[in-house]
């Protein structure tokens, strides 16, 4: 276990320092950063003094020694278009990313697996049949679509739901939350379905699938002799097995849905990391394209790490195999 | 004449003939091709033509409408476009970087896959780490990577030229995995058989044994990949340029035409973006079906 574990945190360093070397590549190879930083009038003597300020004049190896202690410590420098420093920035923008990926996640889970239910216990019914196909012509939708579709609904004809921001968010310490406002919630809700889409119709799918092989299996048929009820042997025994893929595969899902995130905040204007990205690359932000890089590769190394720790906690045939087959 | 019997009388047509769902998706894929490809000569307006637009037709709803005018059937943009005809020549951008993306994905992926399964070792285990490695991140984000790389590495007055390119690479970059992994499974099986055996005793060089003998019998699944390729590509490249890092404004692909309209949803001219996501969904989801269908059509196992 130890070594299964320790072998996987080398690989996400490994990963880790692959995202850090091409973020400071972005920094200090692509465009000159004295030339960005200093004003056109700036004298030679400035730009060799900035050029000392900034290190640029050490070898290779200690800048980029230098970048990843400023990146570990979360110093990423400031803002090219916003003249920030970035790392305030991402923080401010981090919770309405995360409130927003997690109610994608939770209507997800929430819509997914009981839609994925029904379809598999009724098979035939035309209603399962309806919901295939739905899943089907969604997953080869592209999602901004579907945002776009949702604003002119329920924004534009209807006027139910506003279309853009936040609505109004209240501070507690540093994490500003929309949750806790009326039109914070509201405006929550075409963004989250938007976003949850992806995640429904996978959940759904996988429960389905999981569903009918665990009825097929041989313990289901016992509880049926044993005269169990109906309700019981679906939902106590069927059920119950199936949800360790479905929370693993959300789990490893999460990750996907922050960066699915990018195109939902466009939409949305929603106020996020994603939306905040998606601006910098547009102007050459370089400091801020580097910090959202090294962000979302940590949270996938984390995540990716967790997932494969759970797998092994959970299934124990995956040990036997490693240790007979001697990887 | 013969091989054109043999195929009516086959059973990927038979099939297709018994499908009315892949009939149609067939149909409208292939009217959206044709359009797109005869493009200059099926638009009923030359969009980009400027002497042609005149401001004062802006914003033209469609024909049937109170407001509609005759010759602009699907009503007008901003600039007085035609929306029908920015469709059309939107489409053509669409499949050319879709289709141009997906072959150069598939070049790059077969080459990198024959060379691992064929090379083995350390060849092998750098590039299959590589590949998984990008697997764990969506392709959207490799897409948005290398699309933003080349944004700052390139100067200036050369993005809108060069656009196109970036985004072919930048589609084609997060795409490579799934037909390197395919290629070199069946390249592990294919390189102990006696074929290939034979052309090494007999001298040939590796590349050679790996082009030509190798390659043609791992080629099957590949083809499939494909099909089910092109849609995502294009799905992919939509969505670049509605993120405004795709193609310029001046050769607006069918994404860059939603992102345009997206900004006039709420001055109530939905048109604008209406139609033109109308067509994407279309042309995808016709391409989908047709892919989903050929896959099982071809592959025996699933009859």
């Amino acid at each position: 276990m130890l070594a299964f574990v320790i072998r996987r945190l080398m690989q996400g360093v490994i990963v880790m320092l692959v995202v850090g070397f091409i973020a400071f590549s972005l920094f200090n190879f692509v465009g000159d950063p004295v030339s960005l930083m200093l004003p056109p009038e700036a004298t030679q003597a400035d730009r060799e003094q900035m050029r000392g300020v900034l290190g640029l004049d050490k070898p290779f190896y200690v800048q980029f020694v230098t970048f990843i202690t400023n990146a570990v410590q979360g110093n990423f420098g400031i803002s090219l278009r916003l003249g920030r420093p970035v790392s305030a920035l991402l923080v401010e923008r981090l919770p309405a990313t995360l409130e927003l990926a997690i109610a994608a996640a939770l209507i997800g889970l929430f819509v997914g697996i009981p839609v994925g239910v029904y379809t598999a216990l009724k098979r035939n019914s035309w209603i399962s049949q309806a919901m295939l196909t739905t899943s089907l012509v969604g997953v080869s939708l592209p999602n901004f679509l579907i945002g776009i579709f949702l604003i002119l609904t329920f924004a534009v004809w209807l006027g139910w739901l506003p279309s853009f921001g936040r609505g109004d968010t209240v501070k507690i310490g540093a994490w500003s939350t929309g949750l806790l406002t009326t039109s914070g919630l509201k405006a929550l809700i075409l963004p989250s379905i938007t976003l949850g889409f992806f995640p429904v119709t996978l959940i759904m799918r996988l429960v389905r699938s999981e569903m009918m092989e665990v009825l097929r299996t041989d313990y289901i048929k016992f509880a049926k002799a044993r005269g169990l009820t109906t309700r019981a042997i679906n939902f106590g025994h069927a059920l119950k097995n199936t949800l360790v893929p479905v929370i693993t595969i959300t789990g490893l899902q999460l990750g996907g849905i922050i960066a699915f995130a990018i195109i939902t905040e466009t939409v949305f204007q929603w106020p996020g990391m994603g939306l905040l990205f998606i601006q910098a690359v547009q102007f050459a932000d370089i400091p801020v394209m580097a910090a959202y890089l090294c962000l979302i590769g940590f949270i996938f190394v984390v995540i990716n790490l967790v997932v494969d720790i759970l797998y092994y906690v959970v299934d124990p045939r995956l040990r036997i195999d490693r240790s007979t087959a001697g990887h | 004449m013969d091989a054109l019997r043999r195929f009516f009388d086959g059973d990927v047509f038979f099939s297709f003939k018994h499908s009315p769902a892949v009939m149609i998706a067939f149909a409208l894929m292939t009217t959206c091709i044709l359009a797109a490809v005869l493009a200059p000569w099926v638009a009923p307006h030359n969009p980009f033509d400027l002497k042609t637009l005149n401001l004062l037709d802006a914003f033209t709803p469609p024909s049937w409408t109170a407001r509609g005018n005759p010759t602009y059937l699907l009503g007008t943009d901003d600039q007085g476009r035609d929306v029908l005809s920015t469709i059309i020549f939107g489409s053509r951008m669409s499949l050319l970087v879709g289709l141009l993306a997906t072959l150069l994905a598939m070049v790059l992926g077969v080459s990198l896959g024959l060379l691992a399964g064929y090379a083995g070792g350390k060849v092998d285990a750098f590039i299959m780490r590589v590949a998984d490695i990008q697997l764990s991140f969506p392709a959207i984000l490799i897409a948005l990577l290398v699309d933003g790389l080349a944004r700052v590495a390139l100067p200036r007055e050369m993005h809108d030229q060069l656009a196109l390119y970036v985004l072919v690479l930048a589609i084609a970059a997060s795409g490579w995995v799934r037909y390197a992994r395919t290629v070199r499974g069946s390249t592990l099986v294919e390189r102990n058989k006696e074929y290939v055996q034979a052309a090494r005793v007999i001298g040939r060089h590796p590349l050679a044994i790996m082009f030509t003998h190798v390659l043609p019998n791992a080629l099957g699944p590949v083809l499939v990949l494909v099909t089910l390729h092109i849609g995502e590509a294009i799905i992919t490249e939509a969505t670049l340029s509605f993120l405004g890092v795709g193609v310029p404004p001046t050769q607006p692909s069918l994404g860059t035409l939603i992102r345009i309209g997206n900004d006039f949803l709420f001055s109530g001219e939905w048109w604008i973006t209406v139609f033109p996501g109308a067509a994407l969904v279309t042309l995808v989801l016709s391409i989908n079906v047709l892919g989903d269908w050929l896959r099982d059509a071809l592959n025996p196992k699933l009859r």
